[in-house]
């Protein structure tokens, strides 16, 4: 499944470089773009892994204090 | 500004009217000019403690915010409050700048973008109108759109008739007339009339939405100074903190000044922040592509952005590309003693029952009614033309073939077009030429491309030798190839790509619909005419939406100047930087410096970034 998601309070363009390499190093993550222009999380996964995929997401998000809007 | 954004300038000018009054205070009073000092460092400065904190217990060390508190601690410690002071101060108005220049930045962006319609109007079958969103129309349904709205979905016209401004897709600024049978596209605004249309697509599959969709998802194929700027920034602040650490423990242990080394490190974990490029570099590309949408060119990566701005071969397809594939007479040449009224005259009315391109650009070229009931006995020919009586007389119009069988002495025609020959009554009147129109702004591009620097400009096409070296001359293209099938251009692109020097790119230039696989074998593949194609929008790696050939040099320019930005941004952000770090390791940069290197220079470079939009001259 691939789905896009809005980003909030992505303020560092550092932090969405670190974002997008912590969520594509997930386990069930095909591919992660982060878009800190459009503060924008591009997300594909397998679905089987899709929740636990979501939910480790936000873990990532959280120490960028940057919430992922479902 | 948003309201977040304010809070944060209030608390900056409270602070900084604290840290002068403290700066002011006399020596007279003990403590009072610390105590200003530190309320001011208070409040301008806790929520990057507090994260700094946080972001620790999260096991996230190099961040700025640590690093900030790191830096500023190690001045309280040094004893020098109003550097610790005047540098978080002044980090903050940095950061503020940033935001501001990053919340200005999207904003540019989203109203770029900005082409999204918000809502459609549906006649239901009771005559009532809704209003609802237009993802929620079905296909089939009657939608109306009055003046001034944003056509929602693409559809055909039922009733009505108006001009549309299709800017938003093809960066066009004169008005398209539709009427009713028309196609109309999603993201065309309608000017003036009220339009009734029945929904061809749903909103996912409609134009807006893929356009939208092309642009929103180009910045996830990543260019190769993009790239470059993720893997430093990884290695980067690790090795500045490192360096930092090393500078404040390695020097003292041989005798140097403890506390310039520790300022000196604490210069470094200023500067570790890659943000400047981090921010600017991606936004430079963003901003060059969304400022190549705005002139109707769809790049559909950063990649292909940066291989354009390195193309230095551009090679054609001729028909619907350098031509408009529509046949048009380009010379009546009737024999001695008959005139050109009578040559074309005769030529469109022995061809009025035939709907060939061929016969439409004759009757298009005689230009008058034609009496059908003038022509009788029209009879096929086939592969050479056909014979028809036009007022009773035996007209004959066809190829040379046609000439050959009926044994008539004719003078051969030039080869570089479509002839058609007429004999009337056992006698040649004379032929009639008929050629692909070249676009009227074909010469222009070619001139433009050459000028911006590309080595070699090349046609393909399917045509014989003479027309094509006729169309090439005619543009001064450099190489020709003619009487090719099409699998035959994939092979010459491929021979063309080999021959390529390395570094140099190649770009395909089609239509787009029959040449998917040589659009998708060249670096570039450039498909033009794209508004309504989806073929087309598919095949390619960058998509023009009118059907001009000069927006490839536009394409090319901006290109090239959003990769200038990128590489000015890259060059004054790390010369900035290491410089600051050097003098700062030789003790002769302060704080100030440090967080100008830091913030500033992202403030700059973020600016800078923001010219990739402008397009509107290039």
């Amino acid at each position: 499944m691939k789905k896009t998601f809005k980003l909030e309070d992505l303020d560092c363009a550092n932090c969405a470089a670190g974002m997008e390499r912590g969520i594509q190093a997930l386990d069930g993550v095909i591919s992660a773009t982060v878009n800190f222009m459009g503060m924008k999380l591009i997300l594909e996964a397998e679905d089987a892994k899709w929740e636990e995929v979501l939910k480790a997401a936000q873990k990532v998000a959280d120490k960028y204090d940057t919430t992922i809007v479902r | 500004m948003t309201k977040k954004l304010k809070k944060r300038l209030q608390r900056i000018i409270i602070a900084a009217v604290l840290f002068f009054a403290g700066l002011l205070m006399p020596d007279a009073i003990p403590y009072l000019h610390e105590a200003l000092l530190v309320a001011a460092y208070v409040i301008v400065g806790y929520d990057v403690i507090l994260k700094a904190v946080r972001n620790i217990k999260r096991g996230k060390v190099f961040d700025e915010n640590f690093l900030m508190t790191i830096a500023t601690f190690g001045a309280f410690a040094l004893r020098d409050f109003d550097e610790a002071v005047a540098v978080m101060l002044f980090y903050q108005v940095g950061e503020f700048f940033q935001t501001y220049a990053i919340n200005r930045s999207r904003k540019s962006i989203s109203d770029l973008m900005d082409i999204r319609p918000d809502y459609a109007n549906v006649r239901r079958e009771d005559g009532s109108v809704e209003t609802v969103d237009p993802e929620e129309v079905q296909i089939g349904d009657v939608i109306v759109i009055k003046a001034g709205e944003r056509i929602p979905l693409d559809a055909v016209v039922l009733e009505g008739h108006s001009s549309l401004d299709t800017a938003a897709l093809t960066g066009e600024s004169l008005p398209r007339d539709v009427a009713e049978g028309d196609a109309i596209l999603s993201g065309c605004i309608n000017l003036n009339g009220l339009l009734v249309a029945r929904v061809l697509k749903g909103f996912g599959e409609s134009t807006v939405a893929k356009v939208l969709d092309l642009v929103e998802n180009a910045s996830s194929k990543k260019s190769t100074s993009e790239n470059f700027i993720a893997k430093f920034a990884k290695y980067y602040t690790p090795i500045v903190v490192f360096s930092a650490l090393g500078l404040a423990i390695i020097p003292p242990l041989f005798g140097a000044n403890f506390a310039t080394c520790f300022k000196g490190a604490l210069i470094f974990l200023v500067i570790s922040c890659p943000c400047a490029l981090v921010i600017s570099i991606p936004l430079s590309f963003f901003g060059g592509i969304g400022g190549a949408a705005k002139r109707g060119v769809l790049v559909k990566g950063s990649n292909y952005l940066e291989a354009l701005a390195q193309a230095d071969t551009v090679v054609f397809d001729k028909t619907g590309t350098l031509t408009r594939g529509v046949f048009q007479v380009e010379e009546i040449c009737p024999a001695e003693g008959v005139s050109k009224d009578e040559l074309i005259g005769l030529a469109a009315y022995a061809e009025s029952w035939s709907t060939h391109p061929i016969a439409q650009s004759l009757r298009k070229a005689y230009g008058k009614d034609i009496d059908e009931a003038r022509v009788t006995d029209v009879n096929e020919i086939a592969g050479k033309g056909l014979s028809a009586m036009v007022d009773g007389k035996m007209v004959y119009a066809g190829n040379r073939k046609l000439i050959d069988q009926i044994g008539i002495d004719a003078p051969e025609a030039p080869d570089y077009a479509t002839v058609v020959y007429i004999v009337c009554e056992g006698r040649f009147m004379g032929y009639v030429l008929i050629n692909d129109v070249i676009k009227s702004d074909a010469a222009h591009a070619i001139r433009d491309l050459k000028q911006s620097g590309i080595r070699q400009i090349i046609m393909l096409t399917g045509d014989n030798q003479a027309t094509g070296e006729r169309v090439g001359k005619m543009l001064g293209l450099d190489q020709i190839y003619t009487q090719l099938l099409p699998g035959d251009k994939v092979d010459k692109v491929e021979a063309l790509l080999a021959a390529q020097k390395e570094g140099a790119k190649l770009a395909f230039v089609g239509d787009g619909i029959n040449d998917a696989p040589v659009l998708a074998r060249a670096d570039i593949g450039i498909a033009m005419g794209a508004l309504g194609s989806d073929a087309a929008i598919e095949a390619a790696d960058i998509v023009i939406m009118t059907d001009e050939p000069s927006k490839i040099a536009t394409a090319i320019r901006i290109a090239r100047k959003t990769l200038g930005i990128a590489k000015q941004n890259t060059v004054f952000a790390l010369t900035v930087k290491i410089g600051v770090m050097i003098l700062g390791a030789f003790g002769k940069a302060n704080m100030w410096a440090a967080v100008f290197a830091d913030v500033g220079v992202a403030f700059l470079a973020i600016l800078n970034s923001l010219r990739a939009l402008k397009t509107e001259h290039m």
